[in-house]
């Protein structure tokens, strides 16, 4: 398989905050690959250099078989750019929109129509609408639209479901699987964990540096210990309690449990009764796979 | 959680225009518990919070917050309950110390009391070297952090959380979840709205909107043995827009 993206050791820094670290990573062609960090990982500045509107301090990067440095104008033209805050005109209507973009592109949106039809055909019955007037959910379509009516080979999404709704967020990356389809190579990036899964690969980033680059199923494998979930109706109690137990590790909460880590490795029976001497009584322990957040907090715990 | 009731909502409708965005809320929420108030975007969760914050005044219906009317007396209401969003209402050319100060001036409280308050809480966040730092320097946890103990400084009986937890790392995020459960158990009831479903699992209890009106409302454990699922997430992608599966 052809490589989209090649990136070695490429650093950033403004002023005196370093905000890519030597990175170093890349992407085949027609694959999912998602970068999955925290707000201030770096991820938007790696996009720009990408996107060929930064250029990077150190390092190389060949994007589409170009240089980032000397190949931009040609790269522009292949590439679709969704940032954070979509870039759509707000004073211009959905429909204006899209002709805009494909005008920009020396293009017709009747050109594209068919790589866009699915996405697009939701906000069409209201193409007459001002883009400032749409729903988030209408936006976030729209831009997607707008990015892809040139037929780019690579797409690059800049958090597109930040602050969006888990059903709209579930919908997105259903979009996402049926562009692929068309051999578009896709980046995107998240704060979502759960949305990693979605991903053919993901970086996991933090601090402009990558923890871990790997397929989904890997790095949730790649978690060094036994994972345990302990259950008990009062929660807050719970994790104090878990923590303050000598044979314990690491104690997080995770959804309606905390996940557990021992230093022995294996639970201790010794748990039971110590919970039960903290007032606790109605606790359940089980076994339990790790997530792809759960190596992402391991990997974080390992550096501080 | 004690069983006294600090918001009381009856028959709550509020319209714009022909729109209805709250459709008759009916829900009342306890002294100290964590309520998570849920919905897709568009759902009406932000028109209801501003009424119950005092922000506006609802059409018809009864609304109740920390013993004051929400169409009568707003601004007894404003002064007894803390407001914290996602982008954090923090002056980023002011240091930390500053704002807290600034805060307490705003609420109304004594001088003496301020800064009493300013240093314990620069100690309890362990915060005294960060204290003269303009919070445009500080980084987003840390901000996240302040911006809660300060929407709480005055000790309002309710604090209203809208998406605090968005863009954070995942450690930040868990210290802020323990942050909430320490101030509820303080007394201080939490409404929360959020986007992280494992979220909505910490609270005591949740509610879930579709198109204005409150479709779920129950413990986390109730919901999913409801509906039969293993988590809130699957929950809410079932009911919160029932249309779209």
């Amino acid at each position: 398989m052809q490589k989209a993206i090649e990136a070695s050791g490429i650093g950033k820094k403004f002023g005196a905050t370093q905000a890519l670290k030597s990175i170093t990573f890349d992407v085949q062609e027609g694959e999912i690959f998602g970068f999955i960090g925290p707000d201030g990982a770096g991820k938007t500045t790696l996009f720009r250099i990408i996107t060929t509107l930064l250029l990077p301090d150190e390092g190389s990067m060949t994007i589409l078989g170009l240089d980032c440095k000397t190949g931009y104008r040609k790269l522009r033209e292949e590439i679709g750019y969704m940032p954070g805050r979509f870039s759509l005109y707000m004073d211009l209507s959905v429909e204006e929109n899209l002709n805009f973009y494909a005008t920009v592109f020396g293009t017709t949106v009747k050109e594209n129509y068919d790589l866009i039809q699915d996405i697009y055909s939701h906000i069409e019955p209201f193409k007459t609408r001002l883009a400032g007037k749409l729903s988030g959910g209408m936006k976030q379509k729209l831009a997607l639209s707008c990015a892809l009516i040139h037929k780019p080979r690579l797409l690059i999404l800049d958090e597109p479901t930040t602050g969006v709704d888990a059903v709209s967020r579930t919908e997105f990356w259903e979009m996402l699987k049926k562009l692929k389809e068309n051999n578009i190579t896709i980046i995107v990036s998240t704060p979502y964990m759960d949305e990693a899964m979605k991903c053919d690969r993901v970086a996991l980033i933090q601090e402009g540096a990558i923890l871990s680059v790997d397929t989904p199923v890997k790095i949730r494998e790649s978690f060094s210990r036994k994972l345990f979930s302990v259950k008990a109706s009062e929660k807050y109690k719970l994790i104090h309690a878990l923590r303050s137990y000598p044979g314990t590790l690491t104690a997080y909460p995770f959804g309606d449990a905390v996940h557990v880590t021992f230093k022995e490795d294996d639970a201790d029976n010794n748990l039971y009764e110590y919970l039960s001497r903290m007032g606790i009584n109605d606790v359940m322990i089980r076994e339990t796979k790790a997530g792809i957040e759960d190596r992402f907090l391991e990997l974080m715990q390992r550096k501080v | 959680m004690t069983n006294n009731t600090v918001i009381s909502v009856s028959n709550l409708v509020k319209k714009f225009g022909s729109f209805t965005a709250n459709d008759n809320l009916n829900f009342e929420v306890y002294e100290g518990e964590i309520f998570g108030f849920l919905g897709a975007n568009g759902a009406g969760k932000t028109t209801a919070i501003r009424i119950l914050s005092g922000l506006s005044e609802p059409t018809s219906g009864k609304v109740m917050v920390a013993g004051f009317d929400a169409k009568k007396q707003p601004e007894q209401i404003k002064k007894n309950i803390g407001y914290m969003c996602q982008k954090f209402s923090l002056y980023e050319d002011l240091t930390a110390k500053e704002n807290i100060m600034l805060y307490g001036g705003i609420y109304g409280m004594k001088k003496k009391l301020i800064i009493e308050r300013t240093n314990s809480l620069l100690a309890q966040l362990n915060f005294e070297e960060y204290s003269d730092r303009l919070i445009s320097d500080l980084p987003l946890g840390l901000k996240q952090k302040l911006a809660f103990s300060v929407a709480v400084l005055h000790e309002p009986k309710i604090v209203f959380l809208d998406e605090p937890t968005g863009g954070v790392d995942p450690i930040t995020r868990r210290q802020f979840w323990e942050l909430i459960y320490e101030t509820a158990t303080r007394g201080i009831t939490i409404f929360v709205t959020t986007h992280y479903m494992d979220e909505a699992e910490y609270c005591d209890r949740i509610s879930i909107m579709n198109e204005g009106k409150i479709v779920a409302l129950d413990t986390p454990v109730e919901l999913k043995r409801r509906y039969h699922v293993e988590s809130v997430e699957e929950v809410f992608i079932k009911i919160a827009r029932p249309g779209k599966n």
